[in-house]
């Protein structure tokens, strides 16, 4: 017979861990009681619902058919008011008796309403206009109230006090919070902190704020009138909210003869004695009673891997917990220390009280040990992420409070509104992408499936996954097809290669049969470009398999012509090469000549059939200017001439492009030299960038960015000799090539390997490999043939044909 | 029905354009051999649909990467469905049309 496990409490903790003991497989016969008349709801979304951003039907997380499906006994709106240890039955308030085998508890708790004369009424709960905010019920009971009234008292400052200020807003014109510690959200922010947000919140949302308010009674004969202080002042009123705090629902077990303290205490496996277990805000754990979410996640997972024996040995080792407050427009979040305790403690402070920012680090031991942002909260998952693992901090500190370099132009996540449309396509907003990871999704493809998000034109993928990494606050889950190559081969990419070396497979068709099993468009230019890198001569080209831009040579334009961009190494040329291009362009009624920021000549609105023409009169290799490929070596003019050049930036430009043009990798390669450390040339951020320094002696850089991303390039090594530059520069591409992921441009490659690994593999050569990346690159270089000689034969039938002749197509306007 | 020409016109897996009665059709032949075509002009930006990347289900058009189901023409990424007409090969020739 299966054994039967008995759940009280049908709330986030309780409902999870039954999701994630069936996720394990387990095998129970499984009885469920709420005391709540509704199947499993997200309980931090009645914040959105009671501020009007959340529809009531949006916040369920498991409807009745759930329980159905998985063959679930639920009795809803059944209270449990004793557990009899002995018999091994828990009874309800309505009579029945239900024998566990095994049992859970996951009873939550409740709104703390402190003593205050006035707040309840004779006989009747609370006054007439006095409200908790925990349930759905509560959440209902105050929308319906304050519809028809003008003037709530909040009592409380914390996070929900707040959040239920701004949601009251919605609906009635004056709200005042009254706070009895000296600033708001006291547990979790320094006085500063809570002076900062405090002006936010008045300034910002209206709402006024009373610190060190003793709230001594609630007036009101009927109804609620007014709230009065201590220092004897009355703020009249017509609705009260107390959130002034919460209280673990522990009493029924107490009664029942379970060990409670501040809540029913459990062991690291969250056991409470043999059989019961308590999971969720009822438990108390190490002496820690959390009021979060997150940390119940946690205790689920633990529990269902003991209880389904996937682990028996699971251990619960506390969390540390991160809070955010959810109001639109302010944005505060905390995490661990608000002061620095020790004397040594490293701690760092911005303030901007005009914009009401405020952030505070607490570094102890060169870890993160306490951070606090109000106002600015972009650097939140970060460094929730070096908290919670205790990861090493940058160098330059200020990145801890600052995207120095980072991606420009972007709107910061928390910038966003909850409305704010993500998905165009599918019409999802941040807000829907958020509960969804509130409610315990945490991949971002899972995320996709869920709300359709990004699954439209796929242009908001990048912006869905800033949404959930910022919702899930730095634990965004691993999605395996994340780390493929490519998506139509569900290998990561030395896998894959290993899988291609050892079937020896030559081409992308190949591959399919073998390794992915249905033949996929979008992994074809990806698999192409390592085909070719692993095989060189040996590689079988399946035209087919090469973007547009392979097939021709060229890079397809909006209306789809083509450019053409000769090769001009290190930018240098001459009176005869420009005079050609000059002829070359009449000749062919080319529409726009245009210098590129790669330092060429750029023809654009080049029709297709005229591709090999062009190239035959121009009589110059191609540029590279269409490839996932090494690109160009911009220059400055260096030491020849410039009177501050330290070194012969244009001869060493022109040697690297002369050795390395053409060669194909994940994504782009642009490189410069640059003559002094001026940096004429922008070699600081580029993929590679060389700087002469005084001395005869060169840096290099690797991993810098100047397009939608700016980053600076971290420094490789410092060399004597143009020659070392050469051969490093080689390496380090190669390096590169085999270990970049499709598209991964160096800016993201190298911080994620990390500088002084790549230093040890290139430069210390660590690991031994050098020589193999060295011959890999120089058999590559030894097998270059310029494109665009091959002009006299189509490779393909057709390949030159126009796809578009007759057509009207977006017209490129031509410049005189 | 109209003959466009030989199958050899088109290498395997690509696709190449046609112009029928003041259409523009777009005719790809799939690995497995068998042909599709569908209208040449992409409905999002006025792409060559020809110069995009197949496999046996779908075409991507080059210049942003939508795609559309090759059999029926049905976007599958949010956008504008493809007109689709019946082709066939009739030895090597490319027949277009019932
Ligand atoms: C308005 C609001 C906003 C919040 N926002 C956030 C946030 O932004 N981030 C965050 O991390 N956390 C937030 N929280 C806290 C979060 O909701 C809780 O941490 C979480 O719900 C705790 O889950 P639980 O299962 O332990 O308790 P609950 O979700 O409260 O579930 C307990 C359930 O057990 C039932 N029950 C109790 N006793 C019995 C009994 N004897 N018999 C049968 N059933 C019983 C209760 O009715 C309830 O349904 C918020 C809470 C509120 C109220
Ligand atoms: C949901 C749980 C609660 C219910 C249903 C409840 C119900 C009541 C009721 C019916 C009364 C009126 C009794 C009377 O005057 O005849 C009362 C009064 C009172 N309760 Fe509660 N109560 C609850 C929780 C609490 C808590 C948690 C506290 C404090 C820790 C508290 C403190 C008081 C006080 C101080 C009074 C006297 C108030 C006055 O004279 O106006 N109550 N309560
Ligand atoms: S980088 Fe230095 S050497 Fe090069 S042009 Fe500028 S100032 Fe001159
Ligand atoms: S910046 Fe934008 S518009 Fe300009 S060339 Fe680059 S991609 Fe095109
Ligand atoms: S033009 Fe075809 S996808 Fe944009």
């Amino acid at each position: 017979m299966k054994q039967r496990l008995v759940v009280i409490g049908n709330g986030m903790a309780g409902a999870r861990t039954v999701e994630e003991i069936l996720a394990r497989g387990g095998d129970f016969e499984i009885t469920m009681f709420g005391d709540e008349p509704y199947g499993n709801y997200n309980r931090i979304m009645l914040s959105n619902v009671l501020a009007g951003v959340e529809d009531e039907s949006g916040i369920f997380l498991n409807d009745l058919s759930w329980y159905a499906d998985n063959g679930i006994t639920l009795h809803t709106g059944t209270r449990i008011e004793r557990i009899d240890r002995a018999a091994r039955v828990v009874h309800a308030a309505d009579g029945s008796t239900t024998p566990y085998d095994k049992l859970i508890i996951a009873t939550g708790s409740r709104a703390f309403v402190p003593p205050i004369p006035g707040i309840h009424r004779p006989g009747r709960g609370y006054h007439q206009g006095v409200f908790a905010f925990r349930t759905l019920d509560d959440t209902r009971a105050m929308i319906r109230y304050a519809k028809e009234h003008e003037r709530a008292v909040v009592i409380g400052g914390g996070l929900l006090g707040l959040e239920a200020a701004r949601g009251l807003q919605n609906h009635l014109s004056h709200v005042t919070l009254v706070h009895a510690a000296g600033h708001l959200m006291n547990t979790q922010l320094n006085e500063v902190a809570g002076a900062t947000l405090k002006a936010t919140i008045e300034q910002r949302l209206g709402i006024e704020v009373v610190v060190d308010g003793m709230t001594t009674e609630i007036l009101g004969k009927h109804a609620v009138t007014g709230v009065k202080l201590g220092d004897g002042r009355v703020i009249p009123c017509d609705v009260v909210v107390v959130a002034a705090g919460i209280r673990a629902n522990s009493e029924m077990a107490a009664e029942s003869g379970l060990a409670v303290d501040r809540g029913i205490v459990v062991d690291d496996q969250m056991r409470v004695e043999d059989d019961i277990y308590a999971v969720g805000e009822c438990a108390q754990h190490r002496g820690e009673v959390y009021g979060l979410v997150a940390p119940l996640w946690d205790q689920a997972k633990v529990l269902a891997d003991h209880l389904t024996g996937v682990n028996p040995y699971a251990e619960y080792q506390g969390s540390r917990i991160a809070t955010k407050l959810k109001v639109a427009g302010v944005d505060v979040a905390a995490m661990g220390l608000k002061e620095p305790e020790h004397e040594d403690d490293e701690s760092l402070t911005f303030t901007e009280p005009r914009k009401g920012v405020y952030k505070h680090v607490i570094i102890r031991d060169g870890r993160l040990v306490g951070a606090t942002l109000v106002g600015d909260v972009r650097k939140y998952a970060f460094l929730m992420q070096a908290f919670d693992r205790g990861l090493a901090l940058p160098e330059e500190r200020a990145e801890l409070m600052f995207d120095l370099g980072g991606p420009a132009g972007e709107v910061p996540v928390a910038d966003m509104a909850d409305d704010d449309q993500v998905c165009n396509c599918n019409g999802v907003s941040k807000g829907a992408i958020c509960s969804t990871v509130q409610s315990g999704c945490r991949t971002v493809s899972g995320v996709m499936d869920k709300t359709r998000a990004g699954k439209g034109c796929g242009t908001c993928k990048p912006l869905v996954q800033r949404i959930v990494e910022w919702a899930a606050g730095g634990e965004v889950e691993e999605d395996p097809a994340a780390s493929y190559y490519v998506p139509g081969v569900p290998m990561p990419k030395s896998e894959l290669m290993n899988a291609i070396r050892l079937h020896e497979l030559r081409s992308v068709s190949a591959v399919f049969a073998k390794l992915g099993g249905q033949e996929d468009a979008k992994s074809k230019m990806g698999l192409a470009s390592l085909l070719k890198m692993m095989w060189g001569g040996d590689y079988v080209d399946e035209r087919d398999a090469r973007f547009i831009n392979d097939r021709v040579h060229a890079n397809i334009q909006r209306d789809g012509t083509f450019s053409v961009v000769p090769q001009m190494k290190g930018g240098v040329t001459t009176p005869a090469q420009l005079k050609r291009i000059a002829e070359v362009a009449e000749k062919h009624d080319v529409p726009m000549v245009k210098l590129t920021g790669g330092q060429r000549i750029d023809l654009l609105g080049v029709p297709k059939e005229r591709l090999p023409e062009i190239w035959a009169d121009l009589d110059m290799p191609s540029g590279w200017a269409y490839g996932k490929s090494f690109r160009t070596v911009k220059t400055c003019v260096g030491s020849d001439y410039c009177r501050f050049g330290v070194g012969d930036s244009t001869a060493l430009g022109i040697a690297l492009e002369e050795r390395y043009q053409g060669v194909e990798g994940p994504g782009k390669m642009k490189l410069a030299v640059t003559g002094c450390p001026r940096n004429c040339a922008e070699a600081y951020v580029k993929d590679l960038g060389v700087v002469a320094i005084d001395g005869g002696k060169w840096e290099i850089y690797v991993g810098g960015a100047a397009g939608a991303h700016v980053r600076k390039g971290d420094l490789l090594t410092t060399v004597g000799s143009a020659a070392e530059v050469i051969t490093l520069t080689g390496r380090f591409l190669e390096y590169y090539r085999q270990n970049a992921n499709w598209l991964e441009r160096t800016y993201a490659f190298v911080p994620r390997v990390g500088i002084d690994r790549v230093r040890e593999v290139v430069v210390d050569d660590k690991d031994g490999i050098a020589a193999d990346l060295d011959a890999a690159m120089d058999a590559t270089v030894s097998t270059y043939r310029d494109p665009w000689k091959d002009r006299d034969e189509p490779a393909t039938p057709g390949q030159f044909r126009t796809s578009l002749p007759l057509t009207v197509l977006p017209q490129v306007p031509v410049r005189a | 029905m109209t003959a466009l020409g030989s199958i050899h016109d088109i290498p395997l897996g690509e696709g190449r354009t046609y112009a029928v009665d003041g259409r523009m059709v777009a005719v790809f032949r799939l690995r497995d051999g068998s042909l599709r075509a569908t209208q040449a002009v992409c409905p999002h930006k006025g792409g060559p649909l020809a110069d995009g990347q197949i496999d046996l289900r779908q075409v991507l058009c080059p210049m942003h990467l939508n795609a559309w189901d090759l059999t029926t023409g049905c976007s599958l990424s949010g956008q504008q469905d493809l007109t689709t007409y019946p082709v066939r090969l009739d030895d090597d020739q490319i027949l277009l049309g019932e």
